[in-house]
């Protein structure tokens, strides 16, 4: 492909790319995600869901770190490293899956309600507003909990919860690109709205809705540990999982601040990670922001 | 959670020429269709959870008596004394009748009215995430300005570096370290703080019960700011940037004002604006924090009777904490619409 168009993306690629290289916090980050994410996928070569089951909790039970166990026991005795890099694998998953559901809920009602204007942009800007009123947490804890609390309902709960914000961005950016004099020029030429909203508006939403993809990964995994530990969540062992079982078993009395710190500083630092990563994009592509930067 | 990240999003929009100064009848006016917006949301939500609850698929009933020893018989009972053995139609006209006459069903665990458990839970969770939420405020706004008013500074940096690490901690993560560390001890360091309910078992009287209810009240309030106050810190740093670019404050300076002075009384006015509301547009995400903070420290708020809802699970008692919590969000949010429109000229003409 040595297509002129082809050409200018790759440059505006590279050029994109020597730009985010120069934010430490979003390269710190993205090596951090790497790493997350290549453990969590490499998980099933060394261990299996074995280490999480309460029988093969052979060592002693609220082992402090050791040698021989770096992070610690839990209350069956079950390594908390083999645990906490097993249930990355949930927490990874639930976190990417949501944010894609809910970045798709919010791209698709927010370029048709950008690009709608009449009857049909007000309806869903009605809708938009009405879910960004309503406390998502509370909502999705409703949903999780009706829905029976399996991982495909969890990424349900948080995905119809957390897509307004991502729906009000899109139209705005959407308004702004339609406005420009081009999208006139393809309208005279004949475009339909499918032409317009996929061939004209999509590219040029996508840098950002990358950068809000990010974001709300993040806030899904913050979600998802937080209804794993409000109870309402799939039986499969996630950081959130983990850490409600430190609380029903009482960790923070028996003194196991390992059990308790361990699981946290996992959830810390991806979700650290994507946030630095989402920002470092925002800075890179919005130029309002590189103004004010 | 994007959102904070971002400048305040209210719709601030320049006024163009030709607006005519906004009168009280358009305040009225702009009110009262919020007024009415509001009712319409109510409706919806009201009508939502109708069918939340009721039409998900699979069965309510089965779903809630999850990993509980039920017979068929105590099923169909149950389903029974939820009316939703009725016909669809009749099912939600009933609710909404009953709904609309504040009559929020018998709590299946409590055996009492949903309405008068809520009462009782009301006032804890006013007290904790009233305080806290004037703390978070406080100190949000404090700090954003000094960030933003030194932009690039030290404290600046290490501001929204704090804010940012805050902003990533999950609620309930940040509660149990506080209560490992505070108020359980580790090491040499002994409990603080108690860390369970609102008062001890052997609460005192007069004057030392308000002290004991306070110390109950340091560690759930301590982590409702920690997590609530960084995106108000956040917004006002961006909003206060912001104006501090505008003309108006280089006219400021110019006439010879103390830098000082500039700030408090030019640039710190109009940036708070945007903040102030959006503490009340994001209402919603400080319930959510309340659940979980109420959950954790078992404070006998309105969070923890929604969490124990959850978790029995009690049907009737979750739909009516839920009813409940998202109406008031809804009229908090319009409150702060109105408001905004009134103190803010630029949007009155938007």
């Amino acid at each position: 492909m040595t297509s002129p168009a082809a050409a200018r993306r790759r440059l505006a690629l590279s050029r994109f790319w020597a730009d985010f290289r120069t934010h430490r916090g979003g390269m710190a980050g993205l090596v951090t995600l790497v790493v997350a994410v290549a453990l969590a996928l490499v998980a099933p070569l060394f261990i299996s869901a074995d280490v999480t089951s309460v029988v093969s909790g052979t060592g002693e039970r609220w082992a402090p770190p050791s040698l021989s166990e770096p992070f610690g026991t839990d209350e069956s005795g079950r390594s908390i490293l083999l645990m906490v890099w097993w249930g990355s694998r949930t927490s990874l998953l639930i976190g990417f899956l949501a944010a894609l559901l809910s970045v798709v809920i919010g791209l698709v009602v927010g370029v048709a309600a950008g690009h709608f204007r009449g009857w049909l942009g007000g309806a869903l800007m009605r809708v938009t507003d009405w879910f960004l009123v309503l406390p998502s947490l509370v909502t999705a804890l409703v949903l999780a909990a009706i829905l029976g609390g399996s991982t495909f309902t969890i990424i349900m709960a948080i995905g119809i919860t957390t897509w307004p914000a991502t729906a009000r961005l899109i139209r705005a950016q959407t308004l702004a690109v339609e406005a420009r004099p081009y999208i006139e020029r393809s309208k005279a030429l004949g475009a339909g709205h499918w032409h317009i909203t996929t061939r004209h508006v999509l590219p040029n939403v996508a840098p950002l809705l990358l950068a809000s993809t990010t974001l709300e990964v993040a806030s899904a995994i913050v979600t998802e540990s937080t209804l794993a530990f409000l109870g309402a969540s799939a039986n499969k062992t996630s950081w959130g999982t983990m850490l409600r079982a430190s609380y029903d078993f009482g960790a923070a009395t028996q003194g196991a601040w390992w059990y308790i710190l361990i699981p946290g500083l996992a959830i810390l630092a991806v979700v650290m990670a994507f946030t630095l990563v989402g920002r470092a994009l925002e800075a890179v592509l919005n130029p309002r922001l590189r103004r004010a930067a | 959670m994007t959102a904070p990240l971002e400048a305040a999003e209210p719709a601030v929009q320049a006024a163009g020429p030709g607006d005519e100064r906004p009168t009280r009848r358009g305040t009225l006016q702009y009110a009262l269709s919020k007024a009415g917006g509001a009712l319409f949301s109510i409706a919806m939500v009201i009508v939502g959870t109708f069918f939340v609850f009721r039409l998900l698929p699979g069965d309510p009933v089965r779903n809630l008596a999850q990993g509980r020893n039920m017979t068929p018989a105590q099923l169909d009972l149950e389903r029974r004394r939820l009316g939703l053995d009725q016909p669809m139609i009749d099912q939600f006209f009933d609710f909404v009748g009953k709904t609309l006459r504040l009559d929020l069903g018998i709590s299946y665990e409590y055996k009492r009215p949903v309405l008068d458990l809520i009462g009782e839970r009301l006032g804890p969770t006013l007290l904790l995430a009233g305080t806290g939420l004037v703390i978070a405020v406080s100190l949000g706004i404090w700090q954003g300005t000094r960030a933003g008013w030194r932009h690039g500074s030290r404290f600046d940096r290490f501001s929204t570096g704090a804010s940012l690490v805050l902003w990533s901690v999950p609620t309930f993560w940040l509660g149990l370290l506080l209560m490992m560390v505070f108020g359980v001890g580790i090491g040499p360091i002994p409990g603080l703080f108690p860390f369970r309910g609102i008062e001890s078992v052997d609460a005192p009287d007069g004057f030392a019960y308000i002290l004991d209810v306070a110390s109950h009240m340091v560690l759930p309030c301590l982590t409702l700011v920690a997590v609530v106050y960084a995106q108000y810190l956040l917004v006002m740093r961006s909003s206060l940037l912001e104006e501090v670019s505008q003309d108006y404050v280089t006219v400021a300076r110019a006439k010879g004002l103390r830098d000082d002075e500039v700030r408090r009384r030019h640039a710190v006015p109009n940036a708070l604006l945007p903040t102030v509301t959006l503490v009340f547009m994001r209402i919603g995400f400080v319930v959510g924090g309340a659940v979980t903070v109420e959950t954790i420290y078992t404070w006998p708020g309105l969070g923890q009777l929604f969490y124990e809802a959850v978790r029995v699970p009690d049907f009737t008692l979750m739909q009516g904490t839920f009813l409940l919590i998202t109406v008031a969000v809804v009229v908090m949010n319009t409150l702060a619409d109105v408001v905004y429109h009134m103190l803010d000229p630029r949007v009155r003409s938007a």
